[in-house]
């Protein structure tokens, strides 16, 4: 079996996508895209430590569970917002959204 | 009586008060209350000598003390002393000052100021007769002060004429020099015995310390007395004066001819010699001490050259000027001998007859309208009355026997033949120069023929004239008290506090006398009334004479000396205090204000923009730092991500590498 | 290579390339596309870690609900543009060392760490799925129910937010 770190690694680099993806994704949903990356990454990351974990049980993956729960819940939320804002502004280029600049 | 001798002096001094404030609607404007007065005055006076003179030789003195000012330990008294000087002084001014003012009605008739005259007449009086009867040093003093004053308002009486100001202050300030020399003998005597009153400083305990202390500074030394009498002879200097504070007589002829014959003839000049005479204890402390002798010779220089200006003046009242300028030279120099008792009879017979040769050259003026005598001539045929008393008083000056001032001055020459040959013969000299001009003004104003046919002399009224006759009628008797033989005039004077000598009359020395006189007489006849006369105005082109009449002429040059050497300097100090006040005084006070001003400005300055700048740097920095700080508020959201990003690294950097 | 290390080496290599390409292509619609093969990829590393059950419930959800909403948010919210437009913000190269360093944090502190744990899992005689209900229903059963409640918000947030304002109506 593969030490826990290799798990532990992919996770991080999946992670750092989801981030990198959040911050240079021009199209909202792209956004969203990325969030679901790094929820995925967190997710892995209690599987493994359940799966490896000193304990036994199966609480890394309730937590997953929810987690998945969770980010459902929070992509149709956030892609109603999108097309809110695709109703308003006629696009979704988020950085052209600066309605709150100073 | 004598306990009311305080009235004296009071009662001219409330007519004083009444006329200034009242003058106009008073009878005869002023005139009558001011003779009423006086005449109180002199009623008074003449009730308390003849009851002097009624006790025989010796009477007490009426002494009248009064706390005054009470300071320290001791008071500064005020009273009076009537004793046989004061008596003596007494009768001279009251009288003179009645003919005077009783002349003024006629001479001052239609001045403008005419009842303010009366009212000075008055304060003067009243002045004198305090000076005389007082008993405190202080009180002579304040009296000095105030006659020094009434001179000054008099002589300037005609204040419109500058010539008449100018004169009324030099009269007060060379006055003023003298009395500074007073104060300092007073000062000298009260360090010496701690009071003022002259019962107690002429008394023989007081006069003996005086004398022995003595002041030693480098290398003179000298007795407290002698320090004491010279300041006050200095005093006496400058009030009667004599060299070289005499200048200001001849320019007080600026002032009235009654003002002229009252103050500056009978009485306030003869203030000094009554001073002398009041304080002789301290001058005669020892035979031969120093002050009698500055005063004998004082007197004598100035008699000498006072007679010799006399001489060349054409002014009528400038000769007589002269004249009581020498005179009480004379009776310096009688003083100075030890002659009390001549010092003091002279100065009664001078008075009088001075008095009336100034009233005399008054009518003179008022009948003419002029004053130089080259001008005059003849009046002898149209004013008789003057002429003739005049006439009188002109020979009782000279000394002709038996006018008053023959026995006055054989007893100065008498006392001075004893004591010191030199001031005699001085007295010689003098007489012959007296009876020389004397005569000289006579033949030039009243004899020969008229210079001037402008002139229409006619006599002046009766209240002009009837004075002149009663002051040339006491010019004849009055020196019949102190004939030889029978001198009332010494007994009445004797004193305790001195020693007297009497001295046998002279035969010599009346008849070297009468000689000198009746020579000058004649000497003054031949030379302006015959023919010689011409002989002597060609003489008198020769150089050598006309540089001596030039250098006596101008009054051997002292005024102008006195110019240069005091007032062109004292005058450049007042210039150079003016500068300073200006510019340095002034200049600072102005320096403050721009200074202050200055300080403000910059002070504004500050406070707007350092004060207010700090205030204004704190709106600006906020405001600089927001303007740049709400650049981090993008409105997009995907920056904000980055930035918490940026915050997380931050906090991973801070806790995880550097905390190890 | 054990059989197990040759399989995890494929699925996180796709799971991971997958990742790559979803944040750098263009067109939206592939992205979403490999998104849901990433999905896929890490259903397969949770079979590899005895977690059978929720590898089902990854597939169902994320690939079969989470790809298909977001590919009906792109059709909805689609710009009528060209595909020239670049996809990506102008801070890209802010953005990456910052990603890179947080990559680098992650692991050397966290993913390099030798934890306390067993050498390898070990698999369930059951199964997971049975444990895995009676979790949810005995000791988690209040996050469980929670977890419907939220699903109820976000349904009438949804709903609510994305509906179209109708003028001069009021709610």
């Amino acid at each position: 079996m593969q030490p826990i770190n290799c798990y532990l690694g992919v996770s991080a680099i999946l992670f750092c996508i989801g981030l990198f993806g959040v911050m240079t994704r021009r199209n909202a949903v792209g956004i969203l895209m990325s969030i679901e990356l790094m929820l995925n990454a967190a997710n892995l990351n209690l599987v493994a430590f359940s799966a490896y974990g000193p304990k036994h049980g199966l609480t890394g993956q309730v937590f997953a569970v929810f987690v998945i729960t969770i980010a459902a819940a929070e992509a149709a939320v956030g892609l109603a917002i999108v097309v809110n804002l695709y109703m308003n502004a006629k696009h979704v280029n988020v950085d052209q959204v600066n309605l709150m600049k100073w | 009586m004598s306990e009311y001798a305080w009235l004296i002096p009071l009662i001219p001094f409330l007519a004083f008060v009444a006329i200034i404030f009242a003058g106009r609607r008073l009878p005869g404007h002023g005139a009558y209350v001011a003779i009423a007065g006086m005449s109180a005055s002199l009623l008074i006076s003449l009730v308390i000598a003849a009851g002097a003179i009624t006790h025989g030789g010796h009477f007490e003195p009426v002494v009248r003390t009064a706390a005054w000012i009470p300071y320290g330990y001791s008071t500064l008294n005020v009273g009076f002393t009537v004793d046989a000087l004061a008596i003596v002084m007494l009768i001279v001014v009251t009288v003179v000052a009645l003919m005077v003012q009783v002349y003024s009605i006629g001479y001052m008739h239609g001045d403008a100021r005419y009842p303010r005259f009366f009212a000075f007449l008055s304060m003067f009086s009243a002045a004198m007769l305090g000076l005389v009867l007082a008993n405190n040093l202080l009180v002579i003093y304040i009296c000095w002060e105030l006659v020094g004053l009434c001179s000054y308002l008099l002589i300037g009486f005609w204040f419109e004429r500058p010539t008449a100001m100018r004169a009324a202050k030099k009269a007060f300030l060379v006055t003023r020099v003298g009395d500074v020399g007073l104060f300092l003998g007073m000062l000298t005597i009260y360090m010496g015995i701690g009071s003022l009153d002259l019962q107690t400083v002429l008394s023989h305990e007081s006069v003996s310390t005086m004398a022995k202390t003595i002041v030693s500074v480098g290398p003179w030394a000298l007795p407290l007395a002698a320090l004491a009498s010279l300041g006050i002879f200095w005093g006496a200097v400058g009030k009667s004066a004599q060299f070289p504070l005499h200048v200001w007589l001849p320019d007080a002829m600026e002032g009235p001819t009654p003002v002229s014959a009252l103050i500056h003839a009978a009485t306030m000049v003869a203030a000094g010699v009554y001073l002398v005479a009041r304080t002789y204890p301290l001058f005669a402390y020892s035979d031969h001490s120093i002050s009698l002798n500055v005063v004998a010779y004082t007197g004598a220089i100035t008699a000498l050259m006072a007679a010799t200006i006399g001489f060349t003046q054409y002014d009528i009242k400038r000769v007589l000027a002269y004249s009581t300028i020498s005179q009480l030279g004379f009776m310096m120099m009688g003083l100075g001998v030890g002659g009390y008792v001549a010092g003091m009879f002279h100065l009664m017979t001078h008075a009088f007859f001075k008095a009336n040769l100034f009233l005399g050259s008054g009518s003179v003026i008022h009948g003419t309208g002029t004053q130089d005598i080259r001008e005059m001539g003849g009046l002898k045929k149209h004013m008789p009355r003057t002429f003739w008393t005049f006439i009188i008083a002109t020979a009782a000056l000279a000394g002709i026997f038996p006018l008053a001032g023959f026995w006055s001055k054989d007893e100065i020459l008498l006392t001075a033949f004893h004591a010191d040959k030199t001031i005699f013969y001085a007295g010689v000299i003098g007489a012959f120069m007296t009876a020389f001009y004397m005569s000289r003004l006579c033949i030039l104003t009243f004899l020969g023929e008229p210079r001037d046919e402008h002139i229409h002399a006619h006599e002046s009224p009766r209240v002009m004239t009837v004075p002149l006759i009663v002051l040339a009628f006491l010019a004849v008797v009055a020196g019949w008290v102190g004939l030889p033989g029978k001198n009332l005039f010494a007994e009445f004077l004797h004193t305790d506090l001195l020693h007297l000598e009497h001295h046998a009359f002279s035969l010599g020395i009346a008849a070297v006398g009468t000689a000198v006189a009746l020579f000058g007489v004649l000497l003054a006849y031949i030379v302006y009334m015959t023919p010689a006369s011409r002989t002597v105005a060609a003489l008198g082109q020769i150089s050598v004479f006309r540089f001596i009449h030039s250098l006596v002429y101008n009054k051997y040059w002292l005024d102008e000396i006195y110019g240069v050497i005091i007032i062109r300097p004292l005058f450049a100090v007042t210039r150079w205090m003016f500068a300073i006040d200006r510019w340095i005084i002034d200049g600072t006070v102005n320096a403050v204000g721009w200074l202050t001003v200055a300080i403000s400005r910059v002070q504004g300055w500050v406070d707007k923009w350092i004060v207010d700048g700090l205030v204004n740097l704190i709106g600006i920095v906020t405001r600089g730092a927001g303007l740049i700080l709400r650049r981090t508020q993008t409105g997009v959201a995907q920056q904000y991500a980055m930035v918490m990003l940026l915050g997380l690294l931050a906090l991973v950097y801070f806790y995880l590498i550097r905390a190890g | 290579m054990t059989g197990q290390g040759v399989a995890f080496a494929v699925l996180a290599a796709i799971t991971i390339i997958s990742a790559l390409l979803v944040v750098t292509i263009k067109n939206i619609v592939r992205s979403a596309l490999f998104l849901a093969l990433s999905f896929v990829g890490v259903a397969g590393l949770y079979i590899l870690l005895n977690a059978e059950f929720l590898a089902a419930v990854q597939v169902l959800i994320y690939v079969g609900a989470i790809t298909v909403l977001m590919l009906f948010a792109i059709m909805l919210t689609q710009q009528i543009m060209s595909a020239k437009i670049s996809q990506t913000t102008e801070w890209f190269w802010l953005a990456l060392p910052m990603a890179l360093a947080m990559l680098a944090t992650l692991i050397f502190f966290f993913a390099m760490r030798t934890y306390p744990v067993n050498p390898a899992p070990d698999a369930l005689a059951v199964g997971t799925t049975m444990p895995l209900a009676e979790a949810l229903l005995k000791p988690y059963l209040l996050p469980f129910e929670l977890a419907s409640f939220i699903l109820l918000a976000a349904l009438v947030g949804a709903i609510v937010i994305a509906r179209e304002e109708k003028p001069g109506a009021t709610d």
